[in-house]
């Protein structure tokens, strides 16, 4: 088992036809089972086309009606994503993984704000991450495939390059992953580091997580807090937060890591983590042995 | 994105929100003509600078007079304004607001953001105003009331009437703070904002709330779709090195050391400045080049960092995915014979064709000190700055 997609789940990418969207997703088909997960595209403009292979529709509830697809991936340029975020909420998907960087935060305060009231069950993952993997089973996203192995550890981040920086760690130190989420580096977004941190804790495919942060906001302490009430002893979590010489006030690159008003400062996210039982580490290049220190 | 306090006001006017009688002025004959024009018996000199804190600094005065308008708008224009916000060389002052004075019977607190937690607008108000806010809010948290606004309704006549009243607004004044309240709220969603600030908001002895100051700060990703505001942007607030680097699509923000860091990514760029200090020494900038690095962007990049005089040595940190490291290393060889690179240098590359990129530097004959972690890459060059 694995959480949120494995072999089973059926992609439509909406944005197909760009070239982000055509590059990732012929990325993503040919990595494991990807030739039979990607199975549709959606342009309104261009329904009836294919791409590699991949049928084109004109919107996701067509795709969904024509192919079963129960998870979307977006590519959309940011001034139209927040549109195709509720174009896959309204088409009833279980998931949207939102890779697009850049999306206005009033559009998605809004389009979060609909979501809550329709009472809609689509789990949203990002927007601006890198994407989700389940090793050998699926990837979907923009990770790089081949640095990634299966196995036992759940790896929960909210940037990309430093959650490949994990990953390659675990890796060649054999420790395997269940899952791999990039829940994305912007203010507003869907699942937190809590949300995640909980459905490794119910997976019984998943011994241990990795959990990584930034600046900026509380999700952090918030998924730790979480886990020192409801699951101590269950898993080991151990945790790393970038941006520890960050000054406050400066935006980082992403739009969410930022200090702002005294709040969000990595020291304080490591304090709040290491009092709920997460073990941290100051040196990023320590990650993988650090978790295995905790097996 | 940062405006100044004068623009702001524009905007909040436009909205609804009353703002004392004012212009903007970039000379000591201009804002002496402005005060003329005004009228009045006291006016306010106020230095326009993008950071708070100005009145503790010294950049604001209150003038009774013609000469004192000509003596004061004398002293701000063109001084280097030192604030709590500007760091200790502070900021050039190149424009100053000169303001018609108010009767100031109570100062009021006004503050806006998104926040992160209800994903929605939440307005702060305190009946505590002027210069002390964040004092206000670390020792009596009490005295901030908070309203997390419905996106889909904007903020009610009865949650404006509300948190006027909590914050001490007279009955006879209500009407209008709700003016205030909801065209800050509007300002703040029309114009996408990520803040948006009235400190201090002013109830004067008629009876009349006026907005004394005003902050406002853009989401970028939202600039796209506001010319207007695009327009208000001044360059001489901004670092030069950061308008640089955001012509080549580079995200970088200079900082104190003397370590200059290139890395992918904005996370794995914080964990590389954060490991460069954990070995005893500090980074002298925030570098992410992002996804799509080509050799042009890499040799921007080296430009921007050796442009900094306290440079002393770089950290190139790769971890590649969908960028190639013998791209990225290519990139490095060039850039560093381009530049005749004269301080050390080490690399750490991993991901994607790393044995090629290694090659590349070996190949390259140039004193390329190769890391094989993170922890390694910030050792040696920590080790290699200080001479050891």
């Amino acid at each position: 088992m694995s959480i949120l997609i494995n072999k089973n789940t059926r992609v439509v990418t909406q944005g197909i036809t760009g070239k982000t969207g055509q590059f990732h997703t012929k990325m993503s088909k040919e990595y494991a089972n990807g030739a039979n997960c990607y199975v549709a595209g959606v342009n309104p403009k261009k329904a009836g086309e294919s791409y590699e292979g991949i049928p084109i529709f004109a919107s996701v509830k067509e795709a969904k009606k024509q192919t079963g697809v129960n998870t979307s991936v977006i590519y959309v340029p940011p001034p139209f994503a927040a549109a195709a975020i509720w174009e896959a909420v309204e088409a009833e998907l279980d998931l949207v993984i939102c890779i697009t960087e850049g999306i206005p935060v009033r559009d998605m305060v809004e389009v979060k704000d609909r979501m809550r009231k329709a009472g809609s069950k689509t789990i949203l993952c990002g927007p601006n991450c890198p994407g989700i993997i389940t090793p050998d089973e699926i990837k979907i996203g923009i990770m790089p495939g081949h640095i990634h192995m299966k196995g036992r550890i759940g790896v929960v981040s909210r940037s990309g390059t430093l959650t490949y920086e994990a990953v390659g760690q675990l890796s060649d130190l054999r420790l395997g992953q269940s899952t791999a989420v990039g829940i994305g580096g912007d203010p507003v977004n869907g699942l937190k580091h809590k949300e995640v941190l909980e459905l490794f804790m119910n997976d019984p495919d998943t011994d241990a997580v990795i959990m990584i942060g930034e600046i900026g906001g509380s999700d952090e302490e918030a998924a730790a807090e979480w886990y020192a009430k409801e699951c101590q002893n269950k898993k080991p979590v151990v945790g790393f937060i970038a941006g520890v010489t960050a000054p406050p006030g400066k935006r980082m690159g992403h739009a969410g890591a930022i200090i702002s008003g005294g709040k969000g400062t990595a020291q304080e996210k490591l304090a709040v983590m290491e009092a709920c039982g997460i073990r941290t580490t100051k040196n990023p290049a320590e990650m993988g042995k650090l978790l295995k220190s905790v097996l | 994105m940062k405006i100044h306090e004068y623009q702001g006001k524009e905007i909040l006017r436009k909205f609804g929100v009353a703002t004392p009688r004012g212009k903007a002025c970039f000379s000591v004959d201009e804002a002496v003509r402005v005060a003329g024009e005004l009228g009045g018996k006291v006016w306010v000199v106020k230095a326009q600078i993008h950071a708070g804190g100005r009145g503790k600094g010294g950049g604001v005065k209150v003038a009774k007079s013609m000469d004192e308008v000509r003596q004061y708008a004398g002293q701000i224009l063109g001084m280097q304004l030192k604030t709590h916000q500007t760091g200790p060389e502070g900021q050039k002052v190149r424009r100053l607001l000169i303001e018609e004075g108010a009767d100031i019977k109570k100062e009021l607190y006004l503050g806006m953001v998104v926040d992160r937690v209800t994903q929605k607008v939440c307005l702060m108000a305190s009946s505590e105003g002027g210069m002390d806010i964040e004092e206000v809010a670390g020792h009596t948290p009490e005295k901030i009331h908070k309203v997390f606004v419905d996106p889909a309704k904007g903020l009610t006549d009865a949650e404006a009437d509300e948190v006027a009243r909590k914050i001490g607004v007279p009955d006879a004044s209500v009407p209008q703070a709700r003016g205030v309240l909801q065209g800050l709220y509007k300002a703040f969603w029309e114009t996408d904002a990520s803040l948006a600030e009235i400190n201090p908001l002013i109830l004067t002895g008629d009876g009349k709330v006026i907005a004394l100051d005003a902050k406002m700060n853009f989401d970028s990703n939202a600039l796209f779709r506001h010319e207007d505001i695009v327009a208000m942007r001044d360059l001489d607030e901004e670092d030069p090195a950061e308008i640089e680097a955001s012509k080549f699509d580079l995200s970088y923000i200079s900082l104190d050391g003397n370590i200059g860091c290139l890395v992918n990514g904005a996370g794995l760029a914080m964990a590389t400045m954060d490991t460069i200090k954990l070995f005893g020494a500090e980074p002298a900038n925030f570098l992410d080049v992002g996804g799509g690095a080509t050799t042009e962007k890499v040799t921007e990049a080296f430009k921007l960092m050796l442009a900094n005089p306290k440079v002393k040595g770089i950290l190139v940190n790769i971890f590649g995915g969908i960028m190639k490291c013998d791209t990225i290393a290519s990139g490095v060889v060039a850039a560093a014979r381009e530049v005749h690179l004269s301080v050390p240098l080490v690399v750490r590359m991993r991901g994607t064709n790393e044995d090629i990129g290694k090659q590349i530097l070996k190949d390259s004959g140039l004193p390329i000190i190769s890391a094989s972690d993170m922890a390694d890459a910030a050792q040696k060059i920590v080790a290699a700055v200080s001479g050891k």
